[in-house]
């Protein structure tokens, strides 16, 4: 078939519609960089770490703090949410009633599209004041921890269900007729089939734990310091932007940017990761 | 369905996996009740139809909604042509090994990866400072328009791509451009892909709070033009959570009201979907 003029005109048209996609990821990146890079071009890259502290409007920039919160919530977090959201997945396949599985998985779905700020306001209200009650002040480290874990729990556990779905049928029969218990055969052959793209949505549930910002900023205390115990308040990275960029000029405001450079570089590092596992995924 | 006989006897790992989903369907149902609880003591008409006071410790959120449901609408009518096309040329007109489309592809992946906060900073200096939109429904809108574009075209492709091939074929062969078999053809077949889409897009917008702070502002009057600040009801209830004592118990109530309209999202989009399932196509 060969096109006619106005088919030709139709694809150029989608050609520029497609690339606004590509435009954006590079508008992001050059406003992030433009509005950094003043304050990279005064005090280079080491000083973000060998500072005395984080005060940004004194010409101190000492963003560790921030990025061990982000780092100690964003793992506890996962470590926590992982294994549950895995354990979900295999329930509502192999384990659940049939009608169960189906009221369960709607709820999962139900319940990964709850906003942030909903979890925060509960986090707030009703979680933190029992962390309070074990030990002050409540806001902390473990609020941070638990509030994630909780939110970003449904989203993996969608990800697993979904990998552990394009597990072929045809092998788990072939299993159960060899006579395989149901837990052989999920320990056995569905684990590790489905086992990338577990991997993937696990990576993926990382890099959104990382980014979160609202729920994480209600309920982690936001004080700048390297928490010494789980009941410590800590200060994220995402916390810290929506927090200080209300009233951050210069070279405060470059060092916010700073830092929302720094996410969105760990977010690419995750996405890249995720997407090379992907791409061995092969099922026979 | 990839599902196995049920078996009497499921042994410790049985119980394992029955006490998880149990302690998840708890933790959960904990959260909701909370709320629920809470929430349903403060709603009423007056709640809905009036405005904040005293920084939105006593009176209604009428502004609030409306603002919400403006940046939502800026939101879905910047995004839906872009996705449209976009999702026309990945499903009809790109082959899988295409370079353009694989950039196209990753452009897509890292987007649906940026953390929120980083959309609101990007939309602060590009839409607020740069264009000059300053703190306005319109910036907050367009930024949230830039972070549902992943999810929007990945629904929309889906929904073109179950189209069957014998339809594509048949127009070809009566001689139908590409142009016309897809205005009368595929995206008819399409459409309630499109629906669904627009509906989790307008789902995630209304969810979104990180990315409307700094873009679309905090000012809690009703907005009188696209160029005015709004606060989304995200953003009310952050703020009365967090910065105004007292504000709880409106808290409560704003968050059971963002809930039940993501509950009427979900259920739609999710039925519209079955019933899509049932005739045979699938996303």
């Amino acid at each position: 078939m060969s096109p006619c003029r106005s088919d030709r005109n139709l694809v150029i048209l989608l050609r520029l519609l497609s690339a606004v996609s590509g435009v954006i990821v590079l508008l992001i990146i050059a406003f992030l960089l433009k509005e950094a890079l003043p304050l990279f071009q005064t005090i280079g890259l080491t000083r973000f770490f060998s500072d005395a502290s984080w005060h940004p409007t004194e010409g101190r920039f000492n963003i560790r703090p921030m990025l061990a919160g982000s780092f100690l919530i964003s793992f506890g977090a996962m470590g926590l949410a992982a294994p549950l959201a895995l354990f979900s997945g295999i329930f509502s396949l192999y384990y659940a009633p049939q009608k169960g599985a189906r009221f369960y998985q709607g709820l999962i779905t139900l319940l990964a599209g709850i906003p942030s700020v909903v979890y925060g306001l509960w986090g707030l209200l009703v979680l933190v004041p029992l962390i309070r009650k074990l030990q002050a002040p409540g806001a902390s480290l473990l609020a941070g921890i638990l509030i994630l874990a909780l939110m970003i729990l449904p989203t993996i556990a969608l990800n697993a269900h979904a990998a552990l779905l394009r597990v072929p049928q045809a092998l788990i029969r072939g299993a159960a007729a060899l006579g395989l218990s149901r837990g052989q055969i999920v320990k056995r052959v569905v684990l590790p089939l489905a086992l990338p793209g577990i991997s993937t949505g696990i990576i993926l549930g990382a890099g959104r734990a990382i980014g979160e910002t609202m729920a994480v900023l209600m309920v982690a205390g936001n004080v700048v310091q390297i928490p010494e115990s789980l009941f410590d308040p800590v200060r994220t990275l995402t916390a810290n932007i929506a927090l200080e960029m209300s009233y951050a000029l210069g070279d405060h405001r470059a060092a916010l940017f700073m830092s929302a450079l720094i996410l969105m570089a760990a977010v690419l590092v995750l996405v890249v990761a995720a997407e090379s596992i992907e791409a061995k995924t092969v099922y026979e | 369905m990839n599902r196995l006989a049920p078996a009497k006897n499921e042994g410790f790992a049985g119980f394992v996996l029955w006490s998880v989903a149990a302690f998840i369907v708890a933790v959960f149902a904990w959260l909701m009740a909370d709320i629920l609880i809470h929430g349903a003591a403060q709603i009423s008409w007056d709640f809905l139809s009036t405005a904040p006071e005293k920084a939105g410790r006593r009176g209604g959120i009428l502004p609030i909604l409306v603002s919400t449901l403006l940046i939502m609408g800026v939101c879905l009518l910047a995004a839906l042509p872009i996705a449209l096309g976009t999702a026309i040329l990945l499903a009809e007109f790109t082959p899988e090994k295409s370079a353009f489309g694989r950039m196209v592809r990753r452009a897509l992946d890292v987007l649906a990866g940026v953390p929120s906060i980083v959309f609101g900073l990007f939309g602060n200096a590009f839409f607020s400072v740069y264009l000059g939109l300053g703190f306005s429904i319109l910036s907050g809108g367009l930024t949230l328009a830039c972070m549902i574009l992943p999810l929007l075209i990945r629904t929309l492709e889906a929904g073109l791509r179950a189209n069957p091939a014998r339809d594509r074929l048949a127009a070809a062969a009566l001689g139908l451009s590409y142009g016309a078999s897809l205005r009368h053809i595929l995206l008819p077949g399409a459409a309630p892909a499109l629906l669904a889409g627009l509906l989790l897009g307008g789902g995630r917008a209304i969810a979104e709070t990180a990315a409307l702070v700094y873009t679309s502002g905090y000012v809690d009057r009703m907005p009188g033009s696209l160029l005015d600040s709004g606060r989304a009801l995200s953003v009310h209830i952050f703020d009365l959570s967090m910065n105004v004592p007292g504000g709880d118990q409106n808290a409560y109530a704003s968050a059971l009201v963002l809930i039940v309209l993501l509950f009427i999202v979900n259920v739609t989009t999710a039925g519209i979907v079955s019933r899509w399932r049932k005739t045979g196509l699938a996303i």
